[in-house]
């Protein structure tokens, strides 16, 4: 007789090999088996997750609307009513960091997918034509020469405060650090056998790019635009924090810790929640990219004792 | 060695130009005019375009460029709209807080990282390795500006030891700067010790598996001493080559933690510039880092081919 997967406990393990094997057909894969072995990886994968469902479902989660004033009930201390309390205006903290949620990982995604497809440009060139290397690398150079926080908040500064200044700003920031991993790996595949072979079998620059180089830069890639989700999310808030953000009443977690700052005496927990929901993200991110370090790349594994 | 030091230092001219090109170029985005911002709002065509002349507006691109290398190179960063002084002074006004916060910091987490980080190693696998390295995950993930207000609402309005915010200068009174300048050191410190005690574990678990630290232990030696002598000084080497990236980190945190804690440092300077678009302060700024970090970086380099020969290839 067959089992259901259901019928017996299965615990998050049993839940994500079920996942793995039936939905993702990874069941005889190497990888997949690896992943299931290593805690950290599956550990990072639940919070973020939670907070990208936070994010998603911030609608029905959030039962008073995130910019509704409610002057009655200003600085009202957590309670059932507010989970995470009321600010100044009385509005509900709770439903702000919830959306806040679904913004910064808005942002931090846009940060992620542009800075990637940048890197991917400019690693490529640099690294399969030598000719372009020594120009783009020294440009990457020079904006790898500011600390990263800095150059961000100088850009965003200067194209003045909104969304999608901030995204641009966080984006010119990281494209030297995913270009330099798509160049260190380009190099390296670039003098392998079968790209020769491929080039032998007439193939052009574009095919050999496309075919067999660009697959094979994926997996730092993804491991380095893990972190700097991670870092893209504390630098957004910083950004928020000091007023180059995007524009309140929007919430984001940067711009409510800062709101918050002003009362922080009275009502602590204004700054104290959108603080722990950058925490818990940063770290389930963080833990996902030393996970996936792992498993994708186990040559670069830090040795755990 | 001289050598080397020669070769690291020519390397560097191109990054600077670089490095300052991207600065100038930046301002060239501001949207709108530089001269309706310093002017009146009520200011007239004719003094708006008066403005314009002082500045050099109107001079051609090129010009404008090699005109604003001359006064890089004299030190010049041009003049603040709002502070009545040069962007020159007023950074170096407020250099020494910054400073003073900078090394205080940087000197705490070196200690406790290390600390924290060989004793996670020598208790490999342990619980309390593991809770070594949770709070360093921990610590990673928390932004340091946040950790601030939190630590202000701990030390100072519930627990009253440390004030919340005020500067006294090294200078004036040495307790009185360490009493003022805690707090912003330990928020800034955090990151840093997350960082450097994970760094500092996998390296000194590295050393540990060396056949010379067994050579050290079958003679006889206790194992502290062998930690202590024989792997520290190796675990050391590595974590040098991330001294630069701990500058650059804790330089930044400083920007965002002065303005927490009201310092009056660099990083306030900044913050404030950036709320009320002044322009030259903001480039300046910019600058004043990215050229300290080159420097900085510079520096570590060869330290690090100092401490380590092999690196001088």
């Amino acid at each position: 007789m067959e089992r259901h997967p259901f019928s017996t406990p299965i615990g998050w393990r049993g839940l994500f090999r079920i996942i793995s094997e039936r939905f993702l057909k990874l069941r005889n894969s190497r990888v997949a088996r690896r992943a299931l072995r290593n805690s950290l990886l599956l550990t990072g994968i639940g919070l973020f997750t939670f907070v990208v469902l936070l994010g998603i479902f911030a609608d029905f989660l959030a039962i008073t609307p995130y910019d509704e004033v409610q002057m009655r009930h200003r600085f009202e201390p957590p309670s059932a009513a507010f989970p995470f309390g009321t600010d100044n205006f009385g509005r509900d903290i709770f439903s702000r960091v919830v959306y806040g949620a679904r913004i910064s990982l808005q942002i931090g995604l846009s940060v992620v997918v542009l800075s990637g497809i940048s890197g991917v440009i400019f690693g490529t060139l640099a690294g399969y034509f030598p000719r372009l290397d020594n120009v783009i690398m020294r440009v990457m150079d020079a904006l790898l020469a500011f600390p990263e926080i800095i150059l961000a908040i100088a850009i965003a500064a200067t194209l003045g405060p909104s969304t999608a200044n901030a995204i641009i700003a966080l984006a010119v920031v990281y494209t030297p650090r995913t270009a330099r991993v798509v160049r260190a790996s380009v190099l390296v595949i670039r003098q392998m056998d079968y790209v020769t072979a491929a080039i032998c079998a007439g193939a052009t620059d574009m095919r050999i790019l496309r075919r067999h180089v660009f697959p094979n830069t994926m997996a730092p890639l993804v491991v380095q635009l893990t972190f700097i989700f991670a870092y893209a999310v504390i630098a957004e808030a910083v950004l928020s924090f000091l007023g180059i953000g995007a524009v309140p009443p929007t919430p984001t977690w940067g711009n409510i810790i800062a709101e918050g700052r002003n009362y922080i005496r009275e009502a602590t927990w204004i700054s104290l929640f959108p603080g722990l929901a950058i925490g818990i993200t940063v770290l389930g991110l963080n833990l996902l990219g030393d996970g996936l370090r792992d498993v994708l790349d186990p040559r670069m594994k830090v040795r755990h004792g | 060695m001289i050598a080397f030091i020669l070769r690291r230092l020519f390397a560097v001219i191109p990054v600077l130009l670089l490095v300052t090109l991207a600065s100038f170029l930046l301002m060239r985005l501001i949207p709108g005019d530089p001269a309706m911002l310093i002017a009146d709002i009520s200011a007239s065509d004719a003094e708006i375009e008066k403005i314009r002349e002082q500045l050099g507006l109107n001079e051609p691109f090129l010009t404008q460029l090699l005109h604003w290398y001359g006064n890089l190179l004299r030190g010049d960063l041009g003049e603040s709209y709002l502070l009545g002084r040069s962007v020159t002074q007023a950074i170096w006004e407020r250099l020494p807080t910054t400073l003073s916060l900078t090394l205080l910091s940087f000197v705490l987490s070196t200690t406790i990282a290390v600390t924290l980080g060989v004793i996670a190693a020598v208790k490999a696998n342990t619980w309390l390795d593991q809770f070594v390295m949770s709070f360093a995950l921990i610590g990673v993930a928390l932004p340091n500006f946040w950790m601030g207000l939190m630590l202000i609402i701990l030390f100072s309005v519930h627990l009253g030891w440390l004030p919340s915010g005020g500067y006294v200068p090294l200078s004036e009174d040495f307790w009185g700067w360490l009493r003022t300048c805690t707090l912003p050191a330990i928020s800034l410190a955090l990151l840093q010790i997350g960082l450097l005690s994970r760094i500092t574990r996998a390296t000194m678990l590295e050393v540990l598996q060396q056949d010379y630290i067994r050579t050290a232990r079958a003679k006889g030696l206790s194992k502290s001493k062998v930690v202590g002598k024989h792997a520290l000084k190796n675990v050391l080497v590595p974590v040098i080559t991330i001294l630069g990236i701990s500058f650059s980190l804790l330089i930044s945190g400083s920007l965002v933690i002065e303005t927490v804690f009201s310092l009056p440092g660099v990083g306030k300077l900044l913050g404030s510039a950036i709320l009320r678009r002044d322009y030259p302060v903001i480039q300046g700024g910019l600058i004043f880092v990215a050229v300290s970090m080159i420097f900085i970086n510079l520096l570590v380099d060869i330290l690090y081919a100092w401490v380590d020969p092999r690196v001088r290839y």
